[in-house]
């Protein structure tokens, strides 16, 4: 009784700062927005409209006919015609292009030829999604015969499943949740104990009857209200802004999301206690916040990371928090159906949590 | 361990690496009295308070808190000690009021009583005009009392405070001094580092540090009584001409020169010291008046922090 009364004190005193503190305030609904817009409208995986030259030594009906054709892709943009390929190099090489089209003179021949190939496409290969795009490019069809344009019909069939339109924010969406509560949860839970070290706060702390369990569980209750308020921001600005849909249940979600919070303030308070400034904490939480973004399986596929990236990225939370979003958001699961990632996230939070308070002793030395 | 005693420590040292910042120390401080650490920056003052409230384990030795030992048994010390730290440590941006009700929840003082206890305090610590400022706005003298009135609020039955007054004036020295002599008649027993003379010569009794020794101790007239030195007064025209000629003499322990006024110490056993300095002065031609003084606590702290080569003469 005694005890709930502390933590609860620690509690009410931690929301009256914050009250207070209008930067850190605005910065709890600055944040998801800032970042969801920007992930919203600037990512886009889709590429298109990609600066394009052409070299059309053959200038032939076919060749003429061949470029109307690039350009109606819509990937290339064509921008500027020059003579030959050595001039599509110097073009590629000083950044004005990503994509040369060069058309020899012999172009003709070479289409009935089919053993050689007729065109040939110069890419900027330092960035790997023009590379990707252009690679589209090659499934073109050319031939004499200008009524048949339709691609012939491949063997096998592509179905993109849940994503048909093959929207970037409808997968940028579900992740972004993970990537924003990692951040504002670690940087405010770990800056939280350093703070009150450094206004020497703490040294009047640990010596009153209050414990180092209440003083950890009571300044991290209010973040986890703020974490779900910074949900239901993301959700409603993701539903109408970039209509991302959550096809499962919205209480699921609100349950993964608390676990999910409740691991990333129990690793932001165990960072707390390994730092002794307000810098330091900062940099340990951009230390662990590179590979959240970067391993998670949020930016690129898991399933393509080498193995010894795979096993870190399962150690962090927010893997396995973006396969639950992911899961329930877009392919209509529910908890029963991902029960591992639920547990682990649970089993991370207590051990993180007991970490911190086994830390944290109430001395100085 | 005796009921008059509120701290008892035996041999208790710390040392950080090769620093003792504490060597050795042997305290016993009477309940409800004021109890008076004297020392310069770093001589052990704040490790020692540290170290009894069990912030910090001692290398060695042990001490008792109003009968739990520490750092043992720390935690049950801590409902019955008030501290206040050397560095303002309330919350700067919660008002008066509200830093009260925080360490009143903390402390789980009955909620029938808080409120009154607040405002009890905020009268008798004349806050109650600042009761909605925050407290990071409040000038030095009100955040003392502030602090004051926060280490005080549950009533403890022992309070440590770690140089409450260096960021304050001395009016408000003075006012926090009443406070303090209000409390140990109420039966608090206070335990109070500082480095201002005047200061330790209120304190009931006294222990002065000098780079974590204890060098002496009792009752501030006590020690003053026995310094174990002449104070010979020098009252010269050219105070510093008569310092370089009074240095010279082996005899002279220590000259401090105090404005126009030079204290000169002398062991007792020399037997002719006056003579000798007027001797001293005539010899150089300087003139200068000179009187056998009363030892003050500042000379007490002199003599007793002198090296062992100034003592061999």
């Amino acid at each position: 009784m005694k005890s709930l009364s502390r933590l609860m004190a620690v509690t009410r005193k931690e929301v009256r700062q914050l009250r207070r503190d209008r930067l850190t305030f605005a910065m709890i609904f600055g944040m998801p927005m800032m970042q969801i817009l920007l992930f919203g409208y600037a990512i886009n995986t889709d590429v298109r409209n990609l600066k394009t030259a052409v070299a059309d030594e053959a200038n032939t009906h076919l060749s003429r006919e061949f470029i109307a054709q690039l350009e109606e892709t819509q990937v290339a943009d064509i921008r500027q015609r020059v003579n030959s390929p050595a001039d599509l190099e110097a073009l590629l090489r000083s950044g004005d292009i990503s994509i040369g089209v060069a058309i020899p003179p012999d172009f003709d021949r070479r289409v009935i030829d089919r053993n050689r190939s007729a065109v040939q496409i110069l890419v900027d290969g330092s960035d790997p999604t023009v590379l990707g795009v252009a690679n589209q490019l090659r499934n073109m069809p050319i031939t004499f015969d200008s009524n048949r344009r339709e691609k012939e019909q491949s063997p096998v069939e592509v179905r993109p499943y849940f994503n048909p339109e093959r929207r970037t924010p409808v997968n940028i969406v579900p992740g972004l949740m993970g990537v924003i509560l990692t951040m504002t949860m670690m940087i405010f839970t770990a800056v939280a104990i350093v703070r009150e070290r450094e206004r020497g706060n703490l040294e009047l702390l640990i010596n009153t009857p209050v414990t180092s369990a209440e003083l950890m569980i009571g300044k991290v209750v209010p973040y986890v209200a703020i974490g779900l308020v910074q949900l239901a921001l993301i959700l409603a600005i993701g539903d109408l802004l970039f209509d991302v849909p959550v096809r499962g249940s919205v209480l699921d979600l609100y349950i993964a999301a608390s676990f999910f919070i409740a691991a990333n303030l129990a690793l932001g308070l165990f960072v707390s206690t390994m730092v002794s400034t307000q810098f330091q904490a900062m940099q340990a939480t951009f230390f662990l916040m590179m590979p959240s973004i970067l391993l998670s399986g949020f930016m690129f596929p898991f399933d393509g990371m080498p193995v010894v990236a795979q096993y870190l990225g399962e150690a962090l939370p927010i893997t396995h928090f973006i396969r639950l979003t992911r899961g329930i958001m877009l392919r209509e699961a529910s908890l029963g159906d991902l029960p591992g990632e639920l547990i682990f996230l649970g089993a991370f939070s207590v051990i993180a949590m007991t970490a911190a308070a086994l830390r944290f002793s109430k001395r100085l030395d | 361990m005796s009921d008059e005693l509120a701290i008892r420590a035996r041999g208790l040292s710390k040392h950080f690496g090769d620093l003792r910042a504490v060597d050795h120390l042997d305290l016993d401080v009477p309940k409800a009295s004021i109890y008076g650490f004297l020392g310069p920056n770093g001589s052990g003052k704040s490790t020692t308070i540290r170290m009894l409230c069990g912030l910090l384990t001692p290398t060695e030795g042990t001490a008792d808190v109003l009968g739990y030992a520490v750092p043992g048994r720390s935690a049950e010390l801590k409902p019955k000690i008030g501290y206040m730290t050397q560095k303002f440590s309330l919350f700067g941006d919660l008002t008066v009021t509200e830093n009260l009700e925080f360490i009143a929840e903390i402390y789980s003082f009955p909620k029938a009583g808080r409120a009154s206890r607040v405002d009890e305090l905020l009268e008798k610590y004349d806050l109650t005009e600042q009761r909605k400022q925050f407290a990071s706005t409040m000038s030095g003298g009100q955040k003392q009392r502030l602090g004051l009135a926060c280490a005080v609020l549950h009533h403890p039955e022992l309070l440590l405070l770690d140089e409450p007054t260096s960021a304050v004036d001395p009016q408000s020295r003075r006012d926090f001094w009443a406070n303090l002599f209000r409390l140990a008649e109420g039966g608090t027993t206070i335990l109070v580092s500082t480095h201002y003379m005047d200061e330790a010569e209120r304190c009931h009794r006294l222990a002065i540090l000098d780079h974590g020794v204890k060098v002496a101790d009792g009752a501030p007239q006590e020690l003053q009584r026995s310094t174990g030195m002449h104070v010979i007064e020098v009252l010269a025209d050219d105070p510093y001409h008569a310092q370089a000629v009074i240095s010279t003499l082996p005899v002279v322990a220590s000259v401090t020169q105090l404005g126009i006024r030079l204290r000169v110490l002398i062991p007792e056993s020399v037997a002719d010291a006056l003579e000798q300095v007027e001797k001293a002065l005539r010899d150089h031609k300087v003139t200068a008046r000179t009187h056998i003084a009363d030892a003050t606590l500042e000379d007490v702290f002199v003599a007793v922090t002198l090296k062992p080569e100034q003592l061999a003469a």
